[in-house]
């Protein structure tokens, strides 16, 4: 491996400089998926049309015609987004082997930047799950410590990154699925503003949490992704038209007049001390740097898992119904109709996902809906209002990511309520819509990756990469790679 | 124990599929009779990741329906998702509106007995329409081309007392949305349906009794004989001694019966919950004002300018007027024959006859306004006789020919020529000696029949005006 190590921005430059061919950095892709999926079980479709695209690329820049930002760059699609032609199954079996007619935006939109897709990424079936092991492809193996998850639900994403089978990946966030992931193996990954990216082409879990967003191993890298999936789409009503900045090109570590609220909250007597000390360290960088630090409270943050589990899983079990076995996927035939649909999903869907179906529709139903739902809704204004009232006093929040650095594998799958609360620091940025980012902040003892995370206000992504960035060129962080890579 | 002792209680949702060219959630064109699942795309196929954009033509025919319906348009309305499971709901859910809809508390006019009858109505909310399902012996497929049409539900206050005011009711909000161009009304196709909600009690009772749901009705006459039914049919199980059940009720029309589909029991859950794929529906003010002020004119306000600028009764403006069609006919039949009354008198009494006796609309009348305006000229102008024009108005209707063709071929034309009209007026004194001799000697009377003999001796050809002339200087002139 000689170029894959590097960042996107410098593989870029390599590639667009015509020093190195795309098709070159597409052939390290796949000798690299070749090596390590077979172990870390990243991949689950791979496409078989990467190399042309990478030399259709090299035939443009030897032409010296215009290339996107992202030209030749392996990227990974996790495998909630629709890609045209190729199997799309969000790590389902209700899906069977079904090949969407047309791709997700951010898809199409990456695909136009130059990207080069080499195939669809393990996840938790439908995003949900923070272990990535509710797969129907097989749990994911954590590149960093054999035997720990990667984290969910982008468990697969973050493999493949943090493994360098691909430079950068896609990601959907609902609860923390981009971000506890990015920090369980030591990535920068972000979700951004509600409505920042378009939602169309992207299989459903719930509509008013998910948001993609990217997986890098750089800060810039990064923000380079998300500025080619960003911006407003016709094909969904809730992406936002605000104008999409040059964040990558605007980053600026300069920390001297930016105020970072500390969520008291956030940091019990309970917290991990593995995670306590690299939150604290970071604070103490940033302080060191110019930053003024300050105390500022969420209150509401308590009721977040509780919120999060009612209004996704509501969402969720409407979203899921489209599952029927009448158009497309698993279907169990049957002359009776209910019977149809009662095996085909029966079937279909795999424990965790009915779990949450149930729940959901539990939430939804006449006589329930005002103590559950509703009150939900309610509550999630609160949480709002305590992230606006804080950033009326700072720039942006600094607080973990994760309770606990990755975990090992099985070790919490019995018990699907302590797995809910892992999400504990995730949901809210959720529930507000706000963006948030999980960069890396260094290891614990067992040398397991331990991420920070910061949050801002809407459509404030630019603090969170400039922080981020002041960040990323100020920790010691002894290994930015897992051994054996 | 009787019929009489009770009374009806009835509301209607009428259905109206919503006149535009592309879906309500995506670009699929709404064309009828196209292929098989020809537009169809991956929104209103209901394919993962798919998603909704609202229709503002829809949304635009919607606050017109609602203006013309005397509704509060709200500024703010949610669409919602109905969830249950169907093969033709491809999503699992309906995006409808639930708890706040775009259109609310109006009302719509109906004349019952001559006198006018306020009907409320509760809400008119968008929603979209599911697909068709196709049995074929054991297999059944379905065609997505009507999933997601929009659709407006109109929905009525219980205020409806009778089978007749239902189906007043339903022509004219049928009217207003033609008048809109919101729907074109079409029952048969089912462009508009209705459901109609039916409950009995004893007169003088306050309470509500148990209502039940029809569905399934698809012409005006229909939805009268299926609410008589039901009204029967509730009353007889009360008599009975028996409990009516909540359920929704199919109407049969070849049996003439309605069936139960489902009871109450057995009913959906819906789980009604904002539909977070969409955001709140925002119509402005300003929008809602200029939408306002270029309604077209509606049946009420045609009504008026009819029995003023036409001197038309009320009873002949307000038939005139209840459909666009038959209004945009009169108007036409009245400017080429320039005689309002006459023009009225035909269509009232000929031409709507004949049109109900061969079941058709104003629109397949085989007698376009231009011809029968030419009729009309023709018995103005005295060339044919009122009488010879009936002949040849049922000879027009039959044929679809014009007036003057017919008039021409069979000769017809009327013949004033007072030389010849003596001559037939003499001839029928002389053979009829006894009346002459009644009539002359006070019988005023028979003078009917001479004009009738004499008429009939011309082949109908005679000018009336003349022949009466000539019959009293004849008859009396030799007393």
């Amino acid at each position: 491996m000689k170029y894959l190590k590097k960042s996107i921005l410098e593989v870029s430059r390599f590639i667009q400089s015509g020093e190195v061919r795309a098709a070159d950095i597409v052939t390290e892709s796949i000798n690299q998926i070749e090596k390590h999926n077979r172990k870390l079980n990243a991949f689950v479709t791979l496409a078989d049309d990467a190399l042309k695209k990478a030399e259709e690329i090299d035939r443009k820049i030897k032409k010296k015609e215009k290339v996107g930002p992202l030209a030749g760059i392996p990227i990974g699609i996790k495998d909630m987004f629709c890609t045209q032609g190729m199997r799309t199954t969000a790590c389902s079996n209700i899906f069977g082997e079904f090949k969407p007619t047309y791709s997700a935006t951010v898809v199409e939109r990456l695909d136009a930047a130059g990207a080069i897709n080499m195939g669809k990424l393990n996840c938790d079936e439908f995003a949900m799950g923070s272990s990535n092991e509710h797969s129907r492809f097989g749990r994911v193996d954590n590149p960093w410590k054999t035997g720990y998850v990667p984290g969910g639900s982008s468990g697969g994403s973050a493999a493949a990154v943090a493994s360098r089978m691909v430079l950068g990946a896609t990601g959907t966030d609902t609860g923390g699925s981009i971000r506890q992931p990015a920090a369980f193996c030591g990535l920068v990954g972000i979700r951004p503003t509600y409505g920042r990216v378009s939602r169309y082409g992207i299989v459903a879990y719930a509509s008013s949490l998910d948001q993609a967003g990217p997986f890098a191993t750089t800060v810039k890298d990064c923000a380079l992704m998300l500025q080619s999936i960003s911006g407003f789409d016709e094909k969904d009503s809730t992406s936002s038209k605000e104008a999409v900045p040059s964040w990558a090109e605007n980053i600026n570590s300069n920390l001297k007049n930016t105020t970072i609220g500390m969520p008291k909250e956030y940091f019990s007597d309970e917290l991990n001390p593995a995670i306590r000390k690299v939150v604290e360290r970071a604070i103490y960088v940033l302080k060191g740097l110019g930053a003024k630090i300050k105390e500022v409270s969420l209150p509401s943050t308590k009721f977040a898992v509780p919120v999060y589990y009612l209004i996704a899983t509501s969402e969720a079990s409407s979203n899921l119904a489209r599952y029927d076995g009448i158009r497309f996927g698993h279907r169990i035939q049957s002359k009776e109709i209910d019977d149809l649909y009662k095996k085909s999903r029966g079937e279909g869907f795999g424990s965790e996902v009915k779990r949450r179906i149930m729940l959901g529709t539990f939430a939804l139903s006449s006589g329930y809906y005002d103590a559950y739902f509703k009150k939900a809704g309610q509550v999630r204004r609160m949480i709002l209002n305590d992230f606006q009232k804080a950033f009326l006093q700072c720039d942006a929040i600094i607080c973990p990511v994760t309770t606990t650095p990755a975990f090992k594998i099985g070790e919490r799958i019995e018990d699907p309520v302590k797995m809910y609360y892992n999400d504990i620091f995730t949901t809210p940025v959720n529930l507000a819509g706000v963006p948030g980012i999980s960069v890396p902040g260094g290891l614990t003892e067992d040398g397991l990756p331990v991420g920070v995370q910061l949050i801002a206000n809407h459509f404030q992504e630019q603090t969170l990469f400039n922080i981020a960035q002041a960040l990323e060129e100020n920790l010691k962080i002894e290994k930015r790679m897992p051994d054996g890579i | 124990m009787g019929y009489e002792e009770y009374e009806s209680i009835i509301g209607l949702e009428i259905h109206a599929q919503l006149q535009t060219k592309s879906k309500m959630f995506c670009r699929c064109s709404t064309q009828f009779g196209a292929g098989d699942n020809e537009n169809t795309c991956p929104v209103c196929t209901g394919m993962p990741g798919a998603l909704p954009v609202i229709n503002k033509k829809a949304v635009e025919h919607s606050i017109r329906v609602g203006l013309a319906l005397n509704c509060r348009i709200n500024e703010k309305s949610i669409f919602a998702r109905k969830n249950y499971f169907y093969p033709d709901l491809p999503k699992g859910y309906q995006i409808s509106q639930y708890s706040e809809p775009l259109c609310e508390k109006g009302y719509v006019d109906i004349i019952i007995n001559k006198e006018k009858k306020r009907i409320g109505i509760t809400r008119a909310h968008m929603e979209e329409d599911a697909g068709k399902s196709l049995h074929y012996g054991e297999y059944t497929l379905i065609n997505l081309n009507r999933s997601s049409v929009p659709l407006l539900e109109i929905v009525s206050e219980p205020d409806l007392r009778s089978p007749t005011e239902a189906a007043e009711y339903a022509r004219a909000v049928r009217a207003i949305l033609i008048y809109l161009g919101a729907c074109d009304g079409n029952l048969e196709e089912g462009s508009m349906r209705c459901d109609c909600n039916v409950s009995v009690r004893r007169k003088g009772e306050a309470k509500f009794g148990t209502r039940t749901e029809l569905k399934n009705i698809n012409s005006f006459r229909f939805i009268e004989k299926a609410i008589d039914y039901e009204i029967q049919r509730q009353i007889d199980s009360i008599e009975a001694g028996k409990k009516i059940v909540q359920e929704t009720r199919l109407y049969d029309s070849t049996k003439n019966q309605t069936f139960s589909m489902r009871s109450k029991e057995e009913a959906h859950d819906y789980r009604y919950f904002p539909d977070p794929d969409l955001l709140p529906l925002e119509a402005k003010r300003s929008w809602i004002e200029s939408i306002r002020n270029e309604l077209p004119e509606l049946p009420e306000e045609r009504k008026k300018r009819f029995q003023t600028q036409f001197a038309l009764p009320e009873y002949d403006a307000d038939i005139l007027t209840r459909e666009k069609g038959l209004a945009d006919y009169y108007e036409v039949v009245q400017k080429e024959s320039n005689d309002p009354k006459a023009s009225s008198n035909w269509i009232m009494t000929e031409l709507l006859r004949e049109l109900k006796n061969s079941d058709k609309e104003i629109s397949q009348s085989p007698i376009n306004p231009k011809q029968l305006a030419e009729l009309i000229r023709l018995i103005n102008d005295k060339t044919i006789s009122g009488k010879i024009a009936k002949d040849v108005f049922a000879d027009m209707y039959r044929t679809g020919r014009g007036p003057s063709a017919i008039v021409k071929e069979k000769g017809v034309v009327q013949i004033s020529d007072e030389v010849q009209i003596e001559k037939w007026v003499t001839q029928v004194i002389a053979g009829n000696p006894k009346q002459t001799e009644d009539y002359r000697g006070g019988r005023d009377k028979l003078f009917g029949f001479f004009v009738g003999q004499t008429m009939k001796l011309s082949g109908g050809q005679a000018n009336p005006e003349a022949v009466n002339k000539i019959l009293i200087k004849k008859l009396k002139g030799q007393a």
